[in-house]
């Protein structure tokens, strides 16, 4: 998944990754592009983590690991920070998801449980403001429900905002249309990948 | 002249009052003032509203000031971590009150405070639960949230380097919500590893300008918040 979403990313972006699978995206920068990556605790031109005994706690990233900086790094603070997003100066954000909705909803911050304690950290500003987001997740929950959904139960962290689904099952536009496949994953079917979204799915454009 | 530079936290910290505002710098510890805050704790002012993105790792820091139960209200974007613990327990327990704000939001809402903004219109959280309540207005056809500047009595800082008259330069990405809290507190207090001479610094390279600092206090050699929760270390 993160290495078909870093194949879209165009050279020179500016992109943001979230927690997890997202940040492995760092990993796979086609051969010739190169990636600015920002992190929203107040560093641009993030490098990668340093050699263990290396670390110093006072250049981490926004899920506060230790990280490098690379030559051309700036650092500055929260407010031009978030200026950065909020101003559509970031290209991608690449981030996780609870549900997508087929038009564009994002739920990633909170299953909404009662005894739950809310916590929201930059998902929403990130989704608000960057230009181009991409969503990587599991096409489905441990449990087998579809993540994939005409609307979102769990409390929304944006309206209308994902570009694009990266899943272990295909790649998926959202178009005002709804869901549309862009991409099977090798050995996949589109039969499979209907069974398993809990929304109309249009087959892919013939190209 | 007036002199900003304190004898020790203990001095740099002894009137805050109960039920104050208190802004504190870091995200996570990277950017912690971590003695000014034991030093809030040793004084024992309570029923404080404090504004953090966090709240604190371990038992340590701010994670510590919430546990000695001073702070009545937070007000942060992440209020859980790996190593929080303190703060999730006091609020299953209804005994802390929470206001979440997104971070990008919470920043702006520091700035606009410090800046004398008394209010903006932002897109972040439109069609969430977190925009339940809020006015929103429509402008050039998108849908914004109005959020409320915010200011504070007290805001405690770390930096790298002071000079006499409190210009501030940060380490990395330690910087992060210091500079802006400066500007939004009535009172801004800073711990710096190493305070010089005025003129030592390139004005060039000042990111807090002296206006928006009160009081400096020297501290070489903070602790590191990480190492304190390794070691096992509890404050007080």
């Amino acid at each position: 998944m993160a290495e078909l979403v870093a194949a879209d990313i165009p050279d020179g972006s500016y992109v943001n990754l979230g927690i997890g699978i997202p940040e492995l995206v760092a990993k796979f920068v086609p051969e010739g592009r190169e990636f600015i990556y920002h992190t929203e605790n107040g560093l641009l031109g993030m490098g990668p983590a340093p050699t263990p005994g290396q670390e110093d706690p006072e250049l981490i990233n926004a899920g506060k690991k230790a990280v490098t900086a690379n030559p051309g790094a700036s650092y500055f603070h929260h407010a031009d920070s978030f200026a950065m997003i909020r101003g559509g100066h970031i290209d991608v954000c690449v981030l996780g998801a609870m549900q997508v909705s087929s038009d564009g909803d994002l739920a990633n911050w909170s299953t909404g449980a009662p005894d739950a304690i809310p916590a929201v950290g930059g998902a929403m500003d990130l989704i608000a403001g960057v230009k181009t987001i991409f969503v990587t997740t599991q096409h489905t929950t441990k449990t087998g429900l579809a993540k994939l959904v005409r609307k979102c139960s769990y409390p929304l962290t944006g309206q209308k905002v994902v570009s694009r689904v990266y899943s272990d099952l295909a790649i998926i536009d959202i178009t005002p249309e709804g869901f549309r496949l862009l991409k099977l994953a090798p050995g996949v079917t589109f039969q499979e990948v209907c069974e398993k979204t809990d929304a109309p799915l249009l087959p892919a454009n013939e190209s | 002249m007036v002199e900003k530079n304190m004898k020790s936290v203990v001095n740099a910290i002894e009137d805050i009052p109960d039920g104050a505002t208190v802004m504190i710098g870091g995200f996570g510890e990277a950017g912690s003032p971590t003695e000014l805050i034991h030093a809030l704790i040793d004084h024992g002012a309570k029923d404080l509203t404090i504004i953090n993105n966090n709240t604190g790792n371990g038992e340590v820091g701010l994670a510590a000031l919430i546990g000695t139960g001073q702070v009545r209200k937070m007000i942060c974007s992440y209020p859980r971590s790996s190593h929080s613990k303190v703060f999730p327990e006091l609020y299953r327990a209804g005994k802390i009150e929470l206001e979440i704000v997104p971070q990008g939001t919470l920043a702006e809402r520091i700035r606009a405070g410090g800046a004398g903004i008394p209010a903006f219109y932002t897109a972040t959280t439109v069609g969430t639960p977190l925009a339940e309540g809020k006015e929103i207005r429509q402008i050039n056809g998108r849908d914004y949230v109005l959020e409320y500047g915010l200011s504070a009595d007290y805001a405690l800082i770390k930096c790298e380097t002071s000079d006499q008259m409190g210009n501030l330069i940060y380490n990395k990405t330690a910087r992060n919500f210091n500079p802006i809290m400066c500007m939004a507190a009535d009172v801004t207090i800073v711990q710096a590893r190493k305070i010089v001479q005025t003129g030592m610094i390139d004005p060039e390279h000042v990111i807090t300008p002296g206006i928006f600092v009160n009081r400096i206090v020297e501290v070489c050699e903070p602790v590191t918040e990480s190492r304190l929760i390794a070691e096992g270390v509890s404050y007080p």
